[in-house]
């Protein structure tokens, strides 16, 4: 049925092939909206309109994209070294818990000072967390799938603690932070819509994350890890190194997410700052095929199929469940292109053959 | 005798490749056809085609007498064609009996009758003298018996037709013997044998005829009988090879390379090394012969960096190394082709350019400040690719895509573009072909009349021979013997590595050892009073 090809398919059949899949996937979904007695035209329509439709639509769509880009950009620093960094969840808290820090008591300083404090301190507040399964990866070989998603607890209930006690507003009711100082927020793009600065910062770390990986030694170093350990070792590449610089900066990544959060859309520290971004930035990653320019399309698409299923719900009535399925099924769909990429169907080929055959037929 | 197979006309092309170019094969029933070619000439690709893993776009296959159309292993299987693959598909902690029913109905529905299985198995192996043990556990076998098992599970099958892929890859000598033994047997009782390899004295050995085939066309099809090693070399890589290489008198100077007490553990905490001392002289190749599993793959990884010795010494030229890194040992001038092209020496995902960097991607001109000049990188990978004849459409073709010889001119390249001193070959040449293989001794007398020291560690005698100027033999993590070539006796140098030691005295002697090390003395103590 299968047969492996020599090499891969070039860059534009693989775009072809993600956008079949993507039409695929919302075909399949059609099926379910329809068990669900609604018109898939009409659900459709609402979800379009929903995501792009308004201007307010579209705007979600890239509030939301924005950390699941800069959290997605994290995990594929890691999954390319096949590090597998499950606690980008944890980072963005910590990495919020940073930046509001930065935002509350240090100041005052001018805003081109204190918001790249504030967001640098982000990024280093992830960049912690991730150190700490860095370290224990390389040089102890404990597991880091079971010490990040563990670092995920600590850091959300922490924050929690924190946020319920001592860093509570003084004399407010809810439990958060006072509000950081105007000088580290990051500014509304078209006010009065919500989008700010962070979609910014966002699609510039892309262009590093791209240019990083494939034009610096480190970038090198953290693809030969991933590839081939064994042969990376052997020609004097420190593996041990090069797991703990792909924590760090993996985590520094989420921790910019966690502080884009922060500073762009709450102004302060709060309960569920993140409603899973951390875990849905690995499917993102996996979407994106690891590519960074891979990601920035897979987060805003991941989005706005959110941004759009609410308006689906809202208008159609579709339940909300449906629109999480039309979600994994997009991811399905998207992931099994991988093995149309890398191997050949054979009767497809032989149907391609045949008509090649008769064209060819034709015109002799 | 009527052919039992018929191929015609079988084309096969892949994107950018014609594999298989209108392929005429015939093989008669009870015969022993050997496939012969250079790797990446298509032998591969037509017997996968005939095992349904592959299917052709022009072309018939009849088999029996009736035209069959293959489109999988299931169905060919259920033919009558059974393979042996290069790498076994069996699961150790089976056993025979139980590998071998794996994917078989049960006589008895959902229970097991392994009482029959076990008979039948008794019985195919007495038939044809294969010496199987049903009961056994697959990871208590060693390679040679495992093979067999692949066999009997072709056979069980009702296999008419076995098609095997380089069976002698993975064995010893002895173990090839008995090989031909067994597929002599099988084919006296009426079994046909397509027999692929690109060992021309095998060829010879073993077969009934020989089809040629050489850059996915045959050559031709000739008797073995009427032919000759050359000849068919000549066939194979399409002009005249030498198969014995020139080797100008050694000069050796000062010892670049010292090891000295040298003991390590393998992966499972055993000793692997227990003693080894070896001295590597400038524009000298020092050839380490023993059989697979003595404590080499332990050494090289040592030298290289990638194993801490447990005691003795690693010198380079006057320092001690001894478990430093790997960058280290690149730095002080140690180069090495492992002996694991595909998962050390090379990363299959990586293009060509990058991996003709691994091991100086942070050096200029490949880098400077942190960061790449991919057109230094690709202008260096272009230049090494024509100087060492690597075949590939470009740079930046994924290196899994290259065949083994095309691969191993890379990393020997790669190696010997560095600046180094010292060169530690491990199994060079094993799976290439004649061309490949001639290209690879031929670089390394060269490097050895560059005045670099090298270490060939390697099982093939004959190469070891070909191209040393002393031989160590290494047996049980020790040095068990060491000669200057023009000394070397191969039959002697046979005995040392099955462990029948000689008398001087290198390493300690130690009763107490292994049962295989008793028997041997016990050998040649009765040898000696004879």
């Amino acid at each position: 049925m299968f047969e492996r090809r020599a090499q891969p398919h070039g860059t534009l059949a693989s775009v072809i092939l993600i956008a079949a899949s993507l039409i695929l996937a919302l075909l399949m979904g059609a099926g379910l909206v329809a068990l669900a007695q609604v018109s898939p035209w009409e659900a459709y329509r609402a979800l379009f309109y929903g995501a792009f439709g308004r201007i307010y639509g579209l705007v979600d769509t890239f509030v939301k994209g924005t950390p699941l880009l800069l959290a997605g950009l994290g995990m594929v620093i890691a999954f390319k070294a096949k590090v597998w960094n499950v606690g980008a969840e944890g980072q963005i808290y910590i990495g919020a818990l940073f930046a509001v820090w930065i935002g509350l008591y240090v100041g005052p300083l001018p805003w081109w000072l204190h918001l790249p404090l504030a967001l640098l301190a982000g990024a280093l507040g992830g960049g912690l967390w991730g150190l700490i399964p860095g370290v224990l990866k390389a040089y102890l070989k404990v597991n880091e799938v079971i010490v990040t998603l563990m670092l995920n607890y600590i850091a959300i209930l922490f924050v929690s603690w924190l946020v319920h006690g001592p860093m509570e507003e003084p004399g407010g009711f809810m439990p958060q932070t006072p509000r950081v100082a105007t000088t580290a927020q990051l500014p509304p793009l078209f006010p009065p819509t919500r989008l700010h600065a962070g979609v910014l910062v966002a699609l510039a770390a892309a262009l590093l994350v791209y240019f990083l990986l494939f034009h610096t030694t480190l970038g090198y170093r953290i693809r030969a890890v991933g590839a081939g350990p064994k042969a990376a070792r052997f020609r004097g590449i420190g593996v041990e190194r090069t797991v703990v610089q792909v924590m760090v900066l993996s985590g520094m990544l989420a921790g910019l997410a966690g502080a884009n959060e922060v500073l762009g859309i709450h102004y302060r520290l709060l309960d569920g700052i993140s409603p899973g971004y951390g875990f849905t930035a690995m499917v993102v990653a996996l979407l994106g095929k690891l590519h960074p320019l891979g990601v920035v399309a897979a987060s805003f698409l991941f989005a706005s199929l959110s941004v759009g299923a609410d308006m689906m719900q809202k208008i159609v009535h579709v339940p909300i469940a449906i629109s999480r399925v039309i979600q994994g099924l997009v991811v399905l769909c998207v992931l099994g292109t991988e093995i149309l990429l890398l191997y050949d169907l054979v009767p497809l080929r032989r149907l391609h053959q045949r008509f090649s055959s008769l064209r060819f037929r034709r015109e002799g | 005798m009527a052919p039992i197979l018929c191929m015609r006309g079988i084309t096969k092309h892949f994107p950018g490749v014609l594999a298989n170019d209108r392929i005429d094969l015939e093989v008669e029933e009870g015969e022993i056809h050997a496939l012969l070619g250079e790797n990446g000439a298509g032998k591969t690709t037509l017997m996968n085609i005939l095992y349904g893993l592959y299917e052709p776009q022009e072309g018939e296959i009849v088999f029996q007498g009736r035209p069959i159309k293959v489109s999988s292993p299931h169905q060919a299987i259920g033919l009558g064609i059974g393979m042996v693959h290069q790498h076994f598909m069996l699961i150790p902690v089976f056993t025979v009996a139980e590998n071998i029913i794996l994917g078989l109905r049960s006589s008895r529905g959902l229970v097991l009758d392994m009482e029959q299985v076990q008979r039948r198995i008794l019985d195919l192996s007495e038939r044809y003298g294969l010496g199987i043990d049903p009961n056994a556990y697959i990871w208590q076998l060693p390679v040679g018996l495992q093979q067999r098992v692949e066999i009997i599970k072709a056979l069980y099958r009702g296999a008419k037709l076995l098609i095997l892929d380089e069976p002698t890859a993975v064995l010893t000598p002895q173990e090839t013997r008995e090989l031909f033994h067994i597929l002599r047997s099988l084919a006296q009782q009426g079994t046909s044998i397509i027999f692929i390899s690109h060992k021309l004295n095998e060829v010879m050995a073993i077969s009934d005829r020989v089809t040629v085939l050489r850059d996915g066309r045959v050559v031709n099809t000739v008797l073995t009988r009427e032919t000759s090693q050359t000849e068919l070399a000549c066939m194979m890589v399409g002009r005249e090879v030498v198969l014995r290489i020139e080797r100008p008198p050694p000069a050796p100077g000062e010892p670049v390379l010292e090891v000295n007490d040298l003991h390590a553990l393998n992966d499972k905490g055993l000793p692997a090394l227990e003693g080894v001392s070896l001295r590597v002289h400038r524009g000298e190749i020092l050839g380490l012969a023993g059989v697979d599993g003595n404590g080499q793959i332990e050494l090289a990884e040592s030298l290289v960096g990638l194993r801490r010795p447990t005691g003795g010494k690693i010198l380079v030229k006057g320092r001690d190394v001894t478990g430093s890194l790997p960058s280290t040992l690149i730095r002080m001038g140690v180069a090495c082709i492992p002996q694991d092209r595909k998962a050390i020496g090379s990363i299959g995902e990586f293009s060509l350019a990058e991996n003709v960097i691994l091991g100086s991607h942070d050096q200029p001109p490949f880098a400077r400040h942190g960061l790449l000049n991919r057109q230094a990188i690709r202008r260096y990978c272009q230049h090494l690719i024509s100087e060492f004849d690597v075949r590939t459409p470009g740079v930046d073709l994924q290196a899994r895509a290259l065949s083994g010889g095309n691969l191993q001119k890379l990393i020997l390249a790669r190696e010997v573009s560095r600046p180094h001193d010292i060169l530690i070959a491990v199994q060079p040449t094993r799976g290439l072909d004649v061309g490949a293989t001639e290209f690879v001794y031929r670089r390394l007398l060269e490097e050895r009349q560059n005045g670099k020291a090298i270490l060939l560690i390697s099982t093939e005698l004959d190469e070891v021979l070909c191209l040393s100027d002393r031989i160590a033999v290494i047996y049980e993590g020790r040095i068990v013997g060491e000669m200057r070539a023009e000394e070397a006796v191969a039959e002697e140098i046979g005995l040392l590595i099955a462990g029948s030691r000689r008398e001087i005295g290198i390493g300690r002697r130690d009763e107490s050892r292994s049962t295989a090390d008793r028997k041997n003395s016990f050998a040649k103590e009765t040898r000696e009073r004879v």
